[in-house]
């Protein structure tokens, strides 16, 4: 059959592409061209590729860009850290007021039911000053994570930028992980997800962990979706207190969702007494608190 | 030892042990009845998995919090059952009782039965069963669950020819003495028997296998509890994360064993009229060995609660609050006391040993051994280190629901007819070696 001829054509295609890590080539270059020989043109072109990379590939080698919809792409993807990266997240808990803009958005983005929570707010009591303060719990992407060591399949995984993932079309619903997870960062799918019927063509995206599927474990994925396109992740834009920054340890920044304003993560930790969920189980996160009062 | 013995045994001779021996096997009505009763319950149960294959695991009482329910229960209980096959058959009779040898077959039929189903039970609990192939396409040496498929494999493998070995004989015998049986059970016969002829070299040979197997399984046997054991202690949660979990499931799972084939040896000697090979001594044995090893278990459980009571650290305050005094308390209780405690010093009484006061007792602590395993399982997940909010009410506690009880009704529906069909199919006690100790205490 010609349809799949085509297909082997362009797979062997996408493959020489993916050899030089340029799997992710832009859109720019989209319609350069669409010759459906694997002739060399000899002509080359400069492109940069998805880890801002230039590289040169050869004219007859480019194809469009139909990757968004690529099953295979978005897995590899899906797998592979961003280069460079270790995001981390710092939340204030002084200004938490428990608007719950960041659960909206989340399980809105995450196709998840009102009782799935990949982040959920707290309302934690304060011994000392006989207190409550509310602390937003996402998943603290453990740099020693508990629920990966477990894994039997290699279905959640952490990946070179600090970011723990879940594939949940190799997840097979044994639900250690979230035996494993001392901070119940982890739902699963009991039954047939939220509009299952709305999602059911759309390829799986791991970085988004939609469509969810009955039967398998899901959990925050600090929106890798979003951070790949250089955005903030979905809680993080949506809260309106300013309780969150997200960034990059190598690069030692934060940006706060609400006020945008980028600050130095050693300072801000530093000047604030931050610290961690439970350090004392060694799961080293990288989701840090700054206290609710200030001293 | 040898007084008792001779006391049942002096009427014996080759023939009367090999009609008495024999006469299991043929499939009266009462069988087909129970069989049939069975089969009918399976169904029941399968229409429930059914029913949970379609609409997820969502159809049990098992929520985000208690993730874990009365299937992984129930297959660590499975596991425990499992064990005793080592203990009688390896470990006794390694030491040179010989008093094991008409209930060892027993044992391992037990142990066999169990085990196949373990791995059924794990099923039942997965999210995707459609993904089992994943297991082996994927599998990560890191993870306690791989390790458990592994042992439990091996285990089954090596219990399997631990009870088929010492069957060749009598499987030959089968062939050549029965008469009338349906057709696929003679070439079933034919095919297991292996041209087996009786001479001097095979009996060496089958002993010596034997022999290989009873030190191999203790290893794999320790290793499949223990491993079990692993899949709760390698977490960082409070009320699992212990370093004894490990020798406390075994010396758990003797109880339950022991408990168990008390239970089958008092079914069979009735039913199968075999008082002159199943004595009240095998009885008063096995209940004095139940009595040792619970012994043994309390001491692991008096280690495993009073050890972190009395720091009452403040990350456990709240398991072992809710077990000794809280929402938990009572079948905490019941299960220690009722169904461990009580039970183990009733059966200190001679008179208790006699076999219906003794298999009576075997079921309070079969029963209070499951429970055991729930009381393991799920309180510790419903204290999670951070508080339990923004979930509906059902979150904060665990109820298992009518399919999820049908379920686990099936798997032991399915262990009874292994059991039932085994022990239908071939002689329960081992003929052979009945005659050869008729022989020895006949030069005696």
């Amino acid at each position: 059959m010609t349809e799949t001829k085509g297909n082997r054509d362009r797979d062997s295609r996408r493959k020489f592409l993916r050899n030089f890590g340029a799997a992710g080539t832009s859109l720019l270059i989209a319609g350069c061209s669409t010759k459906e020989s694997n002739a060399k043109s000899g002509e080359k072109i400069k492109v940069l590729n998805q880890n801002q990379q230039l590289v040169e590939v050869d004219v007859s080698d480019i194809s469009p860009a139909t990757m968004q919809a690529d099953k295979k792409y978005l897995k590899k993807k899906g797998r592979t850290g961003i280069p460079g990266r270790k995001f981390v997240m710092v939340v204030d808990l002084a200004k938490c007021k428990n608007a719950r803009q960041c659960m909206k958005a989340c399980q809105g983005a995450h196709q998840l039911k009102p009782e799935q929570h990949h982040i959920n707010v707290l309302e934690m009591e304060d011994e000392k000053s006989n207190s409550t303060y509310f602390m937003p719990k996402p998943c603290q992407h453990c740099d020693n994570p508990s629920c990966v060591t477990v894994c039997p399949v290699d279905a959640t995984f952490k990946r070179s930028d600090g970011i723990v993932l879940i594939d949940n079309e190799r997840c097979i619903g044994c639900r250690f992980c979230i035996a494993a997870c001392p901070y119940s960062a982890r739902t699963f799918n009991w039954t047939e997800p939220r509009d299952a019927e709305k999602y059911k063509d759309v390829p799986y995206d791991m970085e988004l962990n939609v469509p969810q599927k009955k039967g398998t474990v899901t959990k925050c994925a600090f929106s890798a979706d979003r951070v790949r396109e250089g955005k903030l992740p979905y809680c993080v834009s949506a809260c309106p207190n300013g309780v969150y920054y997200f960034g990059d340890e190598n690069q030692d920044l934060v940006t706060n969702g609400t006020t945008r304003e980028t600050v130095r993560l050693s300072h801000l930790l530093e000047d604030n007494a931050a610290y961690t969920l439970m350090p004392e189980l060694g799961t080293k996160p990288r989701v840090y608190y700054l206290p609710p009062r200030k001293s | 030892m040898a007084k008792v013995r001779n006391e049942n045994t002096v009427l014996l001779s080759e023939e009367k042990i090999e009609r008495d021996l024999l006469s299991n096997i043929n499939w009266s009505n009462k069988f087909k009845i129970w069989f049939g009763f069975l089969t009918a319950l399976l169904v029941v149960c399968l229409w429930f998995y059914v029913l949970q294959l379609r609409k997820g695991l969502g159809v049990t009482g098992m929520n985000d919090i208690v993730s874990w329910g009365i299937y992984i229960s129930n297959f660590v209980f499975f596991i425990a059952a499992a064990l005793i096959g080592m203990l009688i058959s390896s470990v006794l009779g390694m030491i040179g009782y010989t008093w094991i040898k008409p209930i060892s077959r027993i044992a391992e039929i037990i142990a066999v039965a169990f085990a196949m189903v373990a791995g059924i039970v794990i099923i039942t609990d997965m999210g995707r069963p459609d993904r089992l192939h994943h297991v082996l396409l994927y599998g990560r040496i890191q993870s306690p669950i791989i390790w458990d498929i592994s042992v439990v494999m091996t285990y089954l493998m090596l219990s399997l020819l631990l009870l088929y070995i010492p069957l060749i004989p009598d499987i030959s015998l089968c062939k050549e003495k029965l008469t009338g049986l349906p057709k696929f059970q003679k070439k079933l016969y034919k095919v297991l028997s292996l041209g087996w002829a009786g001479n001097e070299a095979q009996y060496k040979t089958i002993k010596r296998y034997f022999k290989i197997l009873l030190i191999l399984i203790i290893p794999v046997a320790l290793a499949i509890h223990t491993v079990t054991s692993w899949l709760f202690a390698m977490t960082l949660r409070t009320g699992w994360d212990s370093p004894i979990f490990g020798p406390y499931f075994v010396s758990g799972a003797f109880v339950a064993g022991c408990a168990a084939v008390l239970i089958a040896m008092y079914f069979i000697q009735k039913n199968y009229k075999l008082q002159a090979y199943i004595t009240d001594m095998h009885f008063d044995r096995m209940a004095k060995l139940l009595v040792l090893v619970s012994l043994v278990y309390v001491y692991f459980n008096i280690n495993e609660i009073l050890v972190p009571a009395y720091k009452f650290k403040p990350s456990e305050v709240k398991h072992i609050g809710n077990l000794l005094y809280g929402h938990d308390s009572l079948l905490f209780w019941l299960v220690q006391g009722g169904g461990l405690i009580v039970p183990f010093m009733l059966l200190m009484i001679p008179k208790m040993r006699k076999p219906l006061p003794a298999m009576l007792i075997s079921v309070v602590i079969l029963v209070a051994a499951w429970f055991k395993r729930y009381v393991i399982v799920v309180p510790t997940q419903l204290e999670p280190y951070l508080p339990i909010q923004n979930v509906p009410e059902s979150f904060h506690s665990y109820m298992p629901t009518l399919p999820e009880i049908a379920i686990t009704v099936g798997t032991l529906v399915m262990v009874l007819m292994i059991i039932s069909v085994l022990t239908k199919l071939f002689p329960v006690v081992p003929v052979w070696e009945m005659k050869e100790e008729l022989l020895e205490e006949q030069h005696q």
